[in-house]
């Protein structure tokens, strides 16, 4: 590894940031619309350890909290890292100068007025960047949404949610995709570790987050939505060296005329040739997905599920339909449906009668008894020729539970003891993929439409439970899985794994 | 290729442009650069017909479009009274011309290569499916220079059109390692004449399994083409 480019300022800034003792909400509202309100009564919810405090310049309460008029008014004895400035763009300066005198690291500014108001604002964010500097102090924003950081429990932001915690840590130049990701990360269950949205990334940068994140223990993969780079070629060293330690996963808007030009727009980027973005990203070793959905999938999958060895996927199903376009699917990727030795098919044939399907998607066919899911996960995950493992039908036995539960003959007619079984075959299968994929080291990817369509059935909800991800659709899955599968084989080539 | 020529820039000749680029090993073929339509014939004498004779100078380089190539020559007559025409079609603002006579090749498959700059990036390999529809297939990969020898070979099997590298209509399956020397060339090139800006190898033809380039255009950047000038 070459030395880390991160100054030891921007370093200590963002450890501040993400894991700050005490925080100070600056221009604390008392008009819950307002983002002096909002980001105080967030991080209040969501139950931030550390001490919380305000200001205003009329001193008044907000939320329980009695707002000193000015940061030289906090008590002295508070132990402030982090301020969240909710002030006009014109009272900033002063702020960042006070804040400073008081030994606080890292300033986050919601506020606009800056680089995205047109010349002078640009000149006022120059001066921000330039006063922040001399004052060893790091400004995250302006314009931007805040900083989330479960594992303190921070939640400083001007909009909902509160994800769970989890491996997932992203870093945005739109704060909306810092929400959407979280909304993601709390209905699949599948936690965010840290989430910032960069604004006008005036001072610090996607890339010195991601930097940052590459250190961070909380952290297992990286997330990113961007629209523009400055510099080129320096965000191509940076990432290059940042992936080759974690997977880097990038979601890059503009990548067609139309969207470029409003990305020029929405955050002034310069456009390069998409196709140019896309070589870059191969050779850097960081994954580009094509979607925002894509992205969350490929990284949740990532964050959760071991590195496949190689490219030879098994589609284990109860539902042939499923079976059938998933090796469409896969065909579209360079995973292989893997045809089966014949020692794997000999010894499937002890655990299913005649009528499987005998290759590759494992087509059960019904014939699955109480241990043979289970059994069928080791035999296929511990074989050499099998580098990856698809379920398809999870939850189905639990969908038909769900309407004998909810139906008029329940509990009568031996549908209690039956639901019962049904819930607890779906709960065991996500816990012997999940164990599967423990042993062995080979990924174990789950995807039912049950996912969204009854998050309460047992199959989704025991995954969510162990924070694993239930894809909704095989494609989905395939798309996530070939993209670890590139990862794996790209840093193997290059001996970073 | 993505990058126009700035007003600033200036391109080389096409036998200046060959000479530079088989100095980092791209492949070309073996070609003559004469003065005379007598010499033009013996040159074609000694590389066997058929050849391709072709008017060269600091300042042309749309010659298909003006009608600057001639394909396909099978006797020594065919090439002279070729010659004769090319030096006649000079026009002043041409410079000094020559004319270049090259075997004839031909290949079903044809790629382009080249070095082009972006805003954002910097200089940049190119590889793509060559040929009149090139524009509409668009199937072209980048990466970064300096390229090494993983990245090209990545580069080669990211190209959508993988059927078009196998054996292909009797035609052997194109030799990779030696498209991923072409794409190592151009790094190469840049790598050591930072002043290169453009480079377009089209088409590159791809003979017996092998890339050749069989036209070649340079640009250089002007300040530093004066700097080396001088």
């Amino acid at each position: 590894m070459n030395q880390p480019t991160l100054s030891s300022e921007t370093s200590a800034g963002l450890d501040a940031l993400f894991n700050p003792r005490g925080v100070v909400v600056v221009g604390a509202s008392t008009h819950p619309g307002k983002f002096g309100f909002v980001s105080l009564h967030n991080i209040l919810t969501a139950g931030f350890a550390g001490g919380v405090y305000a200001t205003n310049r009329e001193g008044s309460e907000v939320l329980g909290i009695q707002c000193a008029t000015s940061i030289e008014d906090l008590p002295a004895d508070a132990v402030i890292d982090m301020a969240f400035l909710c002030t006009p763009a014109a009272a900033n300066p002063d702020i960042v100068r006070s804040c400073a005198a008081r030994g606080i690291k890292a300033v986050f500014i919601a506020g606009g007025g800056y680089g995205e108001a047109g010349e002078e604002g640009l000149q006022r964010q120059r001066e921000l960047v330039e006063l922040a500097d001399g004052l060893g102090i790091t400004v995250v924003g302006p314009n931007g949404q805040g900083v989330v950081s479960p594992p303190a429990q921070l939640c400083a932001q001007i909009v909902a949610p509160y994800p769970p915690r989890g491996g997932i840590a992203v870093a945005s130049q739109s704060g909306n995709f810092v929400s959407t990701f979280m909304n993601y990360a709390s209905v699949t269950g599948v936690g965010i570790s840290r989430a910032v949205s960069a604004g006008n990334a005036a001072m610090t940068s996607v890339v010195d987050l991601l930097e940052w994140f590459a250190t961070d223990d909380e952290t297992k993969v990286l997330l990113a939505y961007m629209e523009g780079i400055d510099d080129g070629r320096e965000f191509f060293e940076r990432v290059s060296r940042i992936a080759a330690t974690k997977p880097v996963v990038v979601v890059k808007g503009g990548a067609s005329a139309e969207g470029q030009r409003a990305a020029a727009s929405h955050t002034g980027s310069l456009a390069s040739d998409d196709k140019v973005f896309d070589g870059m990203a191969r050779q850097a070793g960081i994954v580009r997905a094509s979607s925002i959905e894509e992205g969350f999938d490929t990284a949740a999958l990532f964050a959760t599920q071991p590195l496949p060895p190689g490219p030879n996927v098994a589609v284990l199903t109860s539902v042939g339909g499923w079976g059938v376009v998933t090796s469409d699917a896969l065909a579209q990727t360079q995973l292989t449906l893997v045809d089966m030795p014949t020692d794997l098919v000999d010894a499937i044939d002890e655990k299913l009668p005649p009528r499987w399907s005998r290759n590759n998607p494992i087509d059960m066919a019904g014939g699955e008894t109480r241990e043979t899911v289970p059994e069928l996960l080791d035999l296929l995950a511990n074989h050499n020729s099998i580098d990856a493992i698809m379920y398809l039908g999870l939850g189905i036995q639990s969908n038909q539970a769900a309407m004998m539960r909810g139906g008029p003959y329940y509990p009568d007619h031996g549908l209690e003891r039956i639901v019962s079984f049904h819930e607890r075959q779906d709960a065991r299968y996500a816990q012997a993929g999940a164990e599967v994929a423990a042993s062995t080291g080979k990924p174990v990817v789950f995807a039912t439409e049950l996912a969204v369509a009854d998050p309460t059935n047992a199959g989704p909800a025991e995954l969510r439970e162990q924070g694993q991800l239930c894809f909704d659709s095989a494609g989905r899955a395939v798309r996530a899985l070939d993209h670890l599968r590139w990862y794996a084989q790209h840093h193997r080539a290059r001996g970073h794994l | 290729m993505s990058t126009s020529a700035s007003p600033t820039a200036t391109t080389l000749s096409e036998a200046e442009a060959k000479s530079l680029l088989s100095g980092f090993g791209v492949p070309l073929l073996d070609e003559r650069q004469v003065l005379t339509p007598t010499e033009a014939a013996s040159a074609a004498t000694e590389l066997g017909l058929p050849v391709v004779c072709k008017l060269n100078g600091d300042n042309i380089a749309h010659k298909t479009e003006r009608g600057l190539v001639r394909l396909n020559l099978a006797t020594t007559d065919q090439v002279s009274a070729a010659a004769e025409e090319l030096l006649a079609a000079a026009t002043p603002a041409d410079g000094d011309v020559s004319v270049l006579v090259a075997p004839m090749v031909s290949g079903i498959r044809e790629l382009i290569a080249g070095v082009a700059t972006d805003p954002q990036f910097g200089p940049t390999v190119m590889l793509g499916v060559g040929g009149v529809l090139a524009e509409a297939i668009a199937d072209v990969v980048f990466r970064l220079i300096p390229l090494n020898e993983v990245d090209a070979t990545d580069m080669i099997d990211d190209l959508t059109s993988q059927s078009l590298l196998g054996a292909f209509r009797g035609e052997p399956e194109v030799d990779r390692k030696a498209l991923a020397q072409v794409l190592l060339a151009l790094s190469a090139t840049v790598e050591a004449r930072p002043d290169v800006t453009s480079v377009d190898l089209n088409p590159l033809i791809v003979v017996d399994g092998k890339p050749i380039a069989v036209d070649a255009l340079v640009e250089l950047a002007a300040a530093e083409r004066n700097e080396v000038a001088s």
